[in-house]
């Protein structure tokens, strides 16, 4: 009686395990042809944002121009949702050709998988009420209330940077800008690119700033199969061509310019060479 | 592997995992048991409150109500319990686990109550106890003896639960650890294997005494 009690119970942790271990498996049709699948956030205005059956987004512009450049067509690319955990498992296994989402070039990552890029350089940023002026970067932050999401590089970079933050963490940034707008916090903290994508929202026009003092740098890069060296270069290749044909600053003005967003130093940047 | 285990405080994030499941554990079985009393309680005003917050609770997702929490009563209302806003989530965690567990605890002892034959409460009642009496000395002490089974369940869950405070909570605990660590290494199995170990070895134990103790005290009939 009791042995098989306890043969239950290993039996329940090992299939929620196991349910757990393969539950994102979606996206398997229509990967034949001359078909593309590139993953994008599905929930950042300005850069990778789903509306419907449409993307929109700094990112995706980038991608359909990539994709133009490797020949493939706008109807033949599969968008597929990139969430920041998932971004190394959905190109290891293959899932995505691609991803386009925001993704820093760091050394871990290089790791796990290949970059080409940097196809825009963004740094830590604050975004703060419109009518707030006693913050003016990292150094105006004591006794302030900040903000940022669980874990992400921002938060942490934040408190190695800032002795004593009052930091708040939240799942995602949209509870953040909430927290924000009723004055609950008084700062949020992420990649400026983020962040003028929300100072952009309809809802939000005039009632919110980014600071504009970028306190990192990020290096957005495209993210490949490790070890795809023939790939890389066809896409280095075609974000010099992006960048020099003036695409580049168009795609920019287009999606982070109606939030006064001015690219930071660094900006256009020159591609790394393919490893 | 090694280096995660190094880099990262991972007992640290276990052991608040642990403070977060004792406080609300303590918390939720005070408010469930008033609970519980209430929905047994001879007066109507009383037993629909119960069930009213029951039902309630139970049936709103944990994840709401800890953004709740922040959103609408630390931040709107301005509840604030600490000045430091993680300190603050802490509290708001451990407040909103209690009282979402409390529905779980309350049905749980009251249907340990139920175990209990009515005559013992007419029995009780007839040689002269009051309500509060016939509870304090016959009732509950049963109900308890009968409800470790669920009441067991109910605590196995909260200290799974405790991981939807990563909502609010940041990194302080072992789910919110676990997103810094994808953050910064990327989705690994190995890392997903090592926290969910961490969970079985704070839940199995529990399962295992919770059998053996329900079987103990079971009450002789």
């Amino acid at each position: 009686m009791k042995s098989t009690r306890i043969g239950l119970v290993a039996a329940a942790a090992v299939l929620a395990l196991t349910a757990s271990a393969c539950g994102s498996d979606d996206g398997g049709e229509g990967s034949g042809g001359d078909g593309i699948k590139i993953g994008i956030k599905f929930d950042q205005p300005g850069l990778g944002l789903k509306k419907g059956s449409d993307y929109a987004g700094m990112d995706v512009d980038v991608a359909k121009y990539v994709a133009k450049q490797l020949g493939h067509e706008e109807g033949d690319i599969q968008w597929v949702q990139a969430p920041s955990a998932q971004r190394e498992n959905l190109l290891s296994t293959g899932q995505v050709d691609m991803i386009v989402a925001t993704y820093s070039i760091t050394d871990e990552r290089k790791e796990k998988v290949g970059f080409a890029g940097p196809y825009f350089v963004a740094g830590q940023d604050l975004l703060v009420r419109a009518d707030d002026s006693s913050i003016t970067g990292p150094d105006s932050l004591d006794g302030k209330k900040l903000c940022s999401v669980t874990g992400s590089t921002s938060a942490q970079k934040v408190k190695d940077e800032v002795a004593g933050v009052n930091l708040r963490e939240f799942g995602t940034y949209s509870e953040c800008v909430t927290a924000l707008v009723s004055g609950g916090v008084d700062a949020l903290t992420t990649d400026d690119t983020i962040l003028a994508g929300y100072a952009a929202q309809d809802q939000y026009k005039g009632k919110l700033k980014v600071v504009g003092q970028p306190f990192s740098q990020e290096n957005y890069g495209i993210g490949l199969k490790k070890g795809d060296t023939a790939t890389c270069q066809k896409v280095t290749d075609a974000i010099n061509k992006m960048i020099t044909d003036g695409d580049w600053q168009k795609i920019v003005d287009a999606n982070l310019g109606p939030a006064g967003y001015k690219p930071p130093a660094g900006n256009p940047p020159t591609p790394d060479a393919c490893s | 592997m090694g280096d995660i285990i190094g880099n990262y405080d991972i007992l640290g994030a276990f052991w608040v995992t642990i403070q977060l499941s004792v406080l609300s554990a303590l918390g939720s079985l005070v408010i469930g048991t008033v609970l519980a009393v209430f929905r047994v309680s001879p007066v109507r005003v009383l037993r629909a409150l119960g069930a009213f917050y029951v039902n309630v609770l139970r049936n709103t997702p944990l994840t709401l109500l800890m953004v709740f929490s922040i959103l609408g009563m630390s931040i709107i209302l301005g509840l604030q319990l600490s000045q430091d806003q993680a300190r603050d989530s802490y509290w708001w965690a451990v407040i909103m686990l209690s009282v979402y567990h409390a529905a779980f605890v309350c049905e749980a002892i009251r249907s340990g109550v139920n175990t209990i034959p009515a005559g013992q409460a007419e029995a009780a009642r007839s040689i002269g106890l009051t309500f509060g009496q016939s509870m304090r000395e016959v009732l509950l002490p049963q109900a308890f003896r009968g409800a470790i089974a669920p009441l067991g369940s109910t605590l196995i869950a909260l200290i799974k639960n405790t991981t939807v405070a990563a909502v609010i909570l940041g990194t302080a605990e072992a789910a919110g650890l676990l997103a810094q660590i994808t953050e910064n290494e990327g989705a690994s199995l190995p890392t997903f294997f090592l926290f969910a170990l961490g969970f079985v070895i704070l839940t199995l134990p529990i399962g295992l005494a919770v059998t053996s103790l329900s079987r103990r005290l079971a009450v002789k009939r």
